[in-house]
């Protein structure tokens, strides 16, 4: 038990934890932008496969990351309009339809990769960056500043999300919306076109965390590789009280036990593996009871605007 | 609303006559035999139902080609309900023989199966056939191969530190990894085996840091179960020097510098037993277990892997005492 709290240990913990979190920071960060202006999107999942997809097979072909990162990005911003369509434009339920998303993605991406690719190959993705001086840093150096780029950018997206979501027009506008939907349009803000946007970004983002996941984590491409990571990440913004700062929070929290929960199995820590791979789940919803938060969803969540109709 | 309704009597139409359309029976020549297989994963999983794939197109080219057998899949079926409807909406259509191939798919056989009892059913991996005599059982010794790898993964540790990440601590999963751990202890008790278990059988991303973990602990050899373990064999590619030990199918493509050995699954002479069975009349009621002395369990040396002379004598040396039994390996 001792060895568990040694330093190698901790190291590998926080290294796994960072690594783990970034397609959940991705993904959730995204929804919250679609959730704080009043769209559900529960297609996310969905959309980290066919990105993944389509970053790995552009970067199988070209060799190119970063072309594989766009592709990844045009496919999260094609899914999301074919979002927002569906429920901005036709104000169709929004639980059901983003579960169709998802399991049209699981399906395009599965067929996409039977077609193309036929069988797992690995890719070389991004490679680890390690950050001059911060990266020679004793300790902190190799856990914190040797990831790859994605990883990087996930963490960065923290605040430069809160900065547009607080400190922006454009943020003021998609809370609004989000609030109060009537009184956004009366004041002449485009409430459809504030959402298609938040849900685009959204979709975008989840684009990324898929791209994250093939070109950069795992640097190979299966069939439902999500394994439903994208649920999670729809309920870590909840968890996070749609705020950026609490999602990385909850993702890190999410993220660390989990790694925690490996190690103590690779360190034969004598626990059921049941309980350990339980862990984070159970850890996750005491921290939930327990922190009292103000946070209330966006009035109008799960509201399709009507202009006239409230 | 005169559209919608429209819409819904022609989605009504098309139902109906898509249930009306499997009875028809062509005249033609022979009637090619007709499986039909439901998978929880896909065809290219590099693992479980990639097997039973594999096997069936084996078996379907050797027949002849698709006008001697016929092979329709429903793959991805995780959910048991949806897998449980395609097993029925198979057996309702006639197909000689309905495979379910998962264990979590037992019960719904269990009640399927008694309502087509014209119909073959084979199901795993279990040994119950639940004394319906149009069902067949099948289950794989994984320990077997467990075992041998174990043998060349202790062999080759110089780290003296092995990692297993397995995936759900059930099934063959759970006895190829205790063969492993007895193989390992057989050639030297006290190298030490880690075993991590993730709770998922797809989830790729958490494989691979349990791989990663084990490798950061100090071990220089993987093994695992399931199709997640491609992520295992990333990790253990991209540290470079860790090697990979596989089981249900040949893994070797994802990294042949780093992959040894891997257990094969050969489920074809299994199916070509059921095949000739059902043609001389009978239905079912055995159940099939895959050996390596049967020739249902192989174990794939990886060419590309320089694997020194005196290891491999090891391994064929498990292999054989397998075969004739002075070696026993308990699941």
């Amino acid at each position: 038990m001792n060895q568990l709290f040694s330093l190698t240990v901790i190291a590998g913990i926080l290294t796994s934890a960072i690594r783990l979190a970034t397609p959940y920071l991705y993904a959730a960060i995204g929804e919250a932008f679609a959730q704080t202006s009043g769209v559900v999107n529960l297609g996310v999942d969905g959309i980290m496969l066919v990105s993944g997809y389509a970053a790995f097979y552009v970067t199988l072909q070209t060799g190119n990351v970063w072309l594989g990162l766009l592709a990844a990005m045009l496919v999260g911003l094609l899914m999301g309009l074919l979002m927002s369509f569906i429920s901005v434009t036709l104000k169709a339920e929004q639980g059901i339809s983003g579960i169709g998303l998802y399991m049209f993605g699981l399906g395009l991406s599965s067929l996409l990769f039977k077609v193309m690719v036929g069988t797992v190959k690995t890719v070389s993705g991004f490679p680890a960056l390690k950050l001059p001086l911060l990266g020679d840093l004793p300790v902190i150096g190799p856990i914190f500043f040797q990831h790859s780029l994605p990883v990087y950018g996930a963490f960065l997206l923290v605040p430069v999300a809160w900065w547009v979501l607080d400190r922006t027009t454009w943020g003021l506008q998609i809370k609004a919306v989000g609030q109060n939907p009537a009184a956004a349009d009366s004041l002449g803000v485009n409430v459809d076109r504030v959402r298609y946007f938040s849900v685009c970004v959204g979709a975008i983002l989840a684009g990324m965390a898929g791209a994250s996941l093939s070109i950069a984590l795992l640097n190979l491409f299966q069939e439902n590789m999500t394994a439903g990571q994208g649920f999670i990440a729809v309920a870590l913004v909840y968890f996070g009280g749609w705020k950026p700062l609490g999602i990385m929070g909850g993702a890190l929290l999410f993220s660390t036990v989990n790694a925690f929960q490996l190690w103590m199995q690779v360190l034969g820590v004598k626990i059921p593996s049941d309980v350990a791979i339980m862990m984070p789940y159970l850890l996750t919803i005491v921290a939930l009871a327990v922190t009292v938060s103000r946070a209330r969803q966006p009035a109008a969540l799960n509201k399709p605007f009507e202009r006239g109709e409230n | 609303m005169k559209f919608r309704g429209l819409l819904v009597g022609l989605l009504l139409l098309s139902l109906v006559l898509s249930a009306c359309g499997g009875g028809g029976t062509p005249t033609p020549a022979a009637k090619p035999f007709r499986i039909a297989v439901v998978m929880p994963s896909a065809t290219t999983d590099m693992a479980f139902s990639q097997s039973m794939w594999n096997a069936l197109k084996a078996v379907q080219t050797e027949m002849g080609g698709e006008s001697a057998l016929e092979i329709k899949y429903s793959e991805n079926m995780f959910k048991v309900p949806d897998a449980a409807a395609a097993i029925r909406d198979y057996a309702s259509q006639g197909f000689d023989i309905v495979i379910a191939h998962g264990s979590q798919y037992g019960a719904s056989v269990q009640e399927i199966a008694k309502d087509f009892p014209n119909v073959t059913f084979a199901w795993g991996t279990d040994v119950n056939t639940f004394g319906l005599s149009n069902v067949y059982a099948y289950t794989a010794a994984a320990e077997e191969g467990g075992y041998v790898n174990g043998v060349l993964a202790a062999r080759l540790t110089k780290s003296r530190l092995i990692g297993v990440t397995g995936p759900v601590e059930v099934g063959d999963a759970k006895t190829y990894i205790d063969g492993f751990v007895q193989g390992v202890a057989s050639v030297d008790p006290a190298i030490q085996v880690a075993k991590t278990w993730t709770g998922s059988f797809s989830d790729v991303a958490l494989m691979t840091e349990a791989a990663k973990t084990h490798i950061a602990a100090g071990a220089d050899a993987l093994t695992g179960s399931s199709q997640s373990v491609v992520g295992s064999i990333g990790a253990a590619k991209e540290n470079g020097k860790v090697l990979w030990f596989g089981t249900q199918q040949d893994q070797a493509s994802l990294a042949p510098e780093l992959v040894v050995a891997c257990q094969v699954y050969d489920w074809t002479g299994m199916l070509k037993e059921i095949i000739a069975n059902r043609k001389a009349g009978k239905l079912g009621g055995d159940t099939f277990v895959l050996k390596l002395a049967n020739g249902g369990l192989k174990i794939a040396y990886n060419p590309g892997y320089n694997l020194p002379a005196e290891v491999k004598a090891a391994g064929d040396a498990a292999i054989e005492g397998i075969k004739n039994g002075s070696i026993k390996v308990n699941p």
